[in-house]
Order: structure tokens, then C-alpha cells, then sequence
């Protein structure tokens, strides 16, 4: 009947509108629910959530070497051109030639955080890390070499 | 005992004693006015440091927490900062009208502080239709946003204005309907008598159920005749930027926010004083020793406190409901709203005949 639904809708509405208001009030009393990092003060205690992305690195264990094998899979990955792969070639101990990064160049400033470098990897070389202070007076600082100076690849890692 | 009333009736003594009659009503108009513009300014500078700390805290924020101690002149870097920022007069706008547009926003908000009873027997005009003139005056609001709207030779201002007008006038009713029931309660359209008719109780809790549906009534109606969200179709910035202050800068623009938080305060005023009862103390029946102490409260903060209760319910409104749309709005105002206001000042009008509040 039209009477009945019309007495139903208005108390549906105003019951609606009361748990929300019941929300905020919750919300207003209770201030340790606040979310807002007050950085550049907490500085020293931040902490970032865990998937947060800042800049693409590439972990060297402490031989200083690397699990990149060149393959160029975060070249083709990338959507706009922020990684090259740079080759040289190697001797292996039986003598023969072998290729491998020479360099691992990052375009800090083209990169977009987006991930699919890191998950086209086949070899886990490179990872998101979570600094993200970024800010240089000169954008040439920006272009990044992700393998340190003379590092090799890591045995086992094809 | 130290009030209000008494330190203007002193004031009126000596004047009267130092100067003719003449002299001695423009010297108290003066006053007056210095006093309502003096309001005008804390009151700004406090509804807009509490609107923002109440926001942020209801959306889990901080909110402005570095200028002065806790952020509490927050409020008065931003005058500053909008007084000294340029007044920008469009090229296309018609400058007359654009220009007298936040004034007549201010004016009218003046102008609806007369009745107001801000402490016991402490009003500036108590005229015997002081609820009639309230609710006449504050529809002249919508002239200055239509005029802003129009004058600013801008689509996004002129629609914001357009729907402010079908607002306000829709919402009028349900306004009037509302203040209508405790006027039969009361049999008068007096502020003061008002007032006084609640010395044993206030009419939100002698009229019963009906008396609670007019209140809520009354606050979502008011909450419409401001523009404030939900119903802030005037202003809708993801939709019309800022609607009728688009073009605005500066300390016109300051005028227009200034009236919106001015007209809040009024409104909770007139609730306060209609439902709540306005200076009046709280009292329980019989209990003596409890009215007592709440007697030794003074009655301009029974006033202030019972104002600024309303009014974070409507900041409440606002932080806590998404916007309504123009076609939901007018659904809300004529087919609930109206229908349950005068049904309710129906069943009002029995009980005032039958006796049957307290």
C-alpha cells in the first residue's frame, strides 16, 4: 500500500542517516583513529605502508653482485621508456664470450611507480624500493645506473 | 549579579543623564551596530576554525594545527590573507550589482540580529512579530545570491544561483511550518514572550513527539535555507566550481563566506530559542536544588551553549552526508517534508486546544 511504503522509506532514510552519523561521532571522539603523518616531523619514525613504491633499485648481496641477467624483459615492460640495458661482453672461464650488463640505466624522472618492471623480472633483480626524498637540484642526478660500479652476476642465476 | 542587561541598562542611565534624548538614541544605535559588527567578526573567526576542526576530526584528519597555539588562528591568517588580496571586479559582470551583491548578503544577516535574545532581557529589538520578521528577513538572503549569480555574467554562477532559489523557496514552507507549531503553542510571535513561556520546560520536551518532529523539521530546513551540504546544490563545487562565487575574490568573496557562517549562527539561534529554550535555564520539574544550580549558570551561556550545540549538529549534517541531487532535494522538501510539517502542525494545533502539553 502507498501509505505503508511511504512510513517505511521515511524510516529506512532517517535510520540510514543516523548510523552514518553515528559513524562520524565515533570518528570525532575518538582521535586516535586519526591517519595523518605529520612528515617532515616523524621523520624519524615513519612508516610506510609495505607495498608503497618509490624508485626501482637493484639489491646486490655483499660479493657485490647481482641476479640481472640482461634480458631485457623491464625494457619491453616499461611503458614509457624509463629503463635501457646497456651490454658488454664477458669471458667465462672455459673462454667463452658470455653477455652481460655493462649498465642498468634508470630514468628516475620518466619513471610513473607503475610496477611492471619489477613483475615482468623473471629473475627477481629488481625491486620497488621505498625511498621516495627525491628532490635534486639537477635533473642529470636523476638518471640512475642500478648496478653497482664492477658487480658481477650472482652464480646460479640464468 | 553581573549581566548583560544590567550593564546596558547602566549604559542607557548614563547616557540619558549626559545627553538629550536624541543624542542618546544615535549614540546607542551606534553602539548597537559596533556591537553586531564586532559579533559579526569573533563569530567568523570561531565558526570557521570550528568548522574546520570538527571536519577534520570527523573525516580522521588533524585539521589546521600550526598557526598559533593548537591552530587556533588559523582563522585570522586567512583574513589577512583575503584582506589583502585584490578585489576582482569581471569585465563582463554588470559592476554595480556585483559589487552590492556581498553587502546585501551582510546587511540581511544585520538585519536578523535584532530579535535575537542573547542573554536574559539583553535583545536589541523586541518587537511583538519578532518570529514573522526572522522568517521574512531571511528569504531577502536569496536576492543577493541571485544577484551575485547574475551580475557574474558566468553560467556555473548563475546556475548555482537558479538552484539556490528553488531551494530556498522550497524550504521556506517546511520553515515556516515548523516555527508555526510552537508559535500555537505559545500564542505569540514574540521572541521574549517565547522565551518566557518556556520557564517550566522547554517546548522540545512539553510538546511531546510532534514538538520533536518539528524540531528535526526545522534543522534540515534550515540546513537548506543556508546552503550548507547536504544541500549545497548552490555552491556544488564538483559540479559548478563555487556556484554563485565563482567570480569573487578577496574580501568580497570574504563577505559572502562570512554571511553563510552568520546566517548559520542565526538560524541555531532562532532554533535555540524556539525549541531549546533560548537563555533559559535547564529545570526538572520538581527538583529545587537542581534548578538552583543551574540558575547560578548566566543565561548568555545557557544562550551561547545551546547555539553552538546546534550548530555542530549542522556541521555534523555536513561532514557526515553526501550532496543531494536538485531532482532528490525537491522530492525530500515536497513530498516528505511538507506533507509530515503540516500534518504534525495539525496534530500540534489539537494538543494547544486540548491542553495537552505540560
Amino acid at each position: 500500500m502507498f501509505i505503508t511504503k511511504y512510513i517505511k522509506d521515511v524510516y529506512k532514510g532517517v535510520r540510514s542517516l543516523l548510523v552514518g552519523m553515528k559513524r562520524t561521532l565515533y570518528y570525532f571522539t575518538h582521535h586516535k583513529e586519526i591517519i595523518t603523518q605529520q612528515y617532515p616531523d616523524n621523520r624519524d619514525t615513519l612508516v610506510l605502508p609495505e607495498r608503497f613504491k618509490g624508485e626501482v633499485v637493484m639489491p646486490h648481496n655483499e660479493n657485490n653482485e647481482h641476479r640481472c641477467t640482461g634480458c631485457q624483459a623491464c625494457e619491453l615492460a616499461c611503458p614509457n621508456g624509463t629503463i635501457k640495458v646497456i651490454f658488454k661482453n664477458e669471458l667465462t672461464p672455459e673462454g667463452k664470450k658470455k653477455k652481460a650488463i655493462d649498465k642498468l640505466v634508470y630514468h628516475l624522472e620518466l619513471c610513473t611507480m607503475c610496477n611492471l618492471c619489477v613483475e615482468a623480472c623473471p629473475s627477481d633483480a629488481i625491486k620497488m624500493a621505498q625511498t621516495f626524498e627525491h628532490s635534486v637540484f639537477d635533473r642529470n642526478e636523476l638518471t640512475k645506473i642500478l648496478n653497482n660500479p664492477g658487480s658481477k652476476i650472482m652464480e646460479g642465476v640464468e | 549579579m553581573w549581566s548583560f542587561s544590567n550593564i546596558a541598562n547602566n549604559l542607557h542611565k548614563w547616557l540619558s543623564e549626559t545627553f538629550n534624548p536624541t543624542m542618546t538614541l544615535i549614540i546607542e544605535m551606534v553602539l548597537a551596530g559596533v556591537a553586531v559588527i564586532g559579533l559579526f567578526a569573533a563569530l567568523g573567526l570561531v565558526l570557521v576554525i570550528m568548522e574546520r576542526k570538527v571536519s577534520a576530526w570527523m573525516q580522521i584528519r588533524l585539521g589546521p594545527n600550526r598557526v598559533g597555539p593548537k591552530g587556533m588562528l588559523q582563522s585570522l591568517a586567512d583574513t589577512l590573507k583575503l584582506l589583502v588580496k585584490e578585489g576582482l571586479t569581471p569585465n563582463g559582470a554588470d559592476k554595480l550589482l556585483f559589487n552590492l551583491a556581498p553587502f546585501v548578503a551582510m546587511i540581511v544577516a544585520m538585519l536578523l540580529m535584532a530579535p535575537i535574545a542573547f542573554a536574559k532581557d539583553f535583545q536589541l529589538w523586541d518587537l511583538n512579530i519578532g518570529v514573522l520578521y526572522v522568517s521574512a528577513i531571511s528569504s531577502i538572503m536569496v536576492i543577493s545570491i541571485l544577484m551575485a549569480g547574475w551580475a557574474s555574467n558566468n553560467k556555473y554562477s548563475l546556475m548555482g544561483a537558479m538552484r539556490s532559489g528553488a531551494q530556498i523557496v522550497s524550504y521556506e514552507l517546511s520553515a515556516g511550518l515548523s516555527i508555526l507549531a510552537v508559535v500555537v503553542m505559545t500564542g505569540s510571535l514574540q521572541v521574549s514572550d517565547i522565551i518566557y513561556s518556556q520557564a517550566d520546560g522547554w517546548w522540545i520536551f512539553k510538546g511531546h513527539i510532534p514538538m520533536v518532529i518539528a524540531f528535526v523539521t526545522f534543522i534540515i530546513a534550515v540546513t537548506a535555507e543556508t546552503n550548507r551540504a547536504p544541500f549545497d546544490l548552490a555552491e556544488a563545487e564538483s559540479e559548478l566550481t563555487a556556484g554563485f562565487h565563482t567570480e569573487y575574490s578577496g574580501m568580497k568573496f570574504a563577505l559572502f563566506f562570512l554571511a553563510e557562517y552568520v546566517n548559520v549562527f542565526i538560524v541555531c539561534a532562532i532554533g535555540a530559542t524556539l525549541f531549546l529554550g533560548g537563555w533559559m535555564p535547564f529545570h526538572i520539574g520538581n527538583w529545587t536544588q537542581f534548578n538552583h544550580v543551574m540558575d547560578y549558570i548566566p543565561s548568555s551561556i545557557w544562550f551561547f551553549g545551546k547555539t553552538f550545540f546546534l550548530i555542530f549538529v549542522i556541521m555534523w549534517f555536513r561532514w557526515t552526508f553526501p550532496r543531494l541531487r536538485i531532482d532528490q532535494l525537491l522530492n525530500l522538501e515536497w513530498k516528505y517534508l511538507l506533507p509530515i510539517s503540516m500534518i504534525n502542525l495539525l496534530i500540534v494545533t489539537a494538543m494547544a486546544i486540548l491542553k495537552w502539553h505540560f
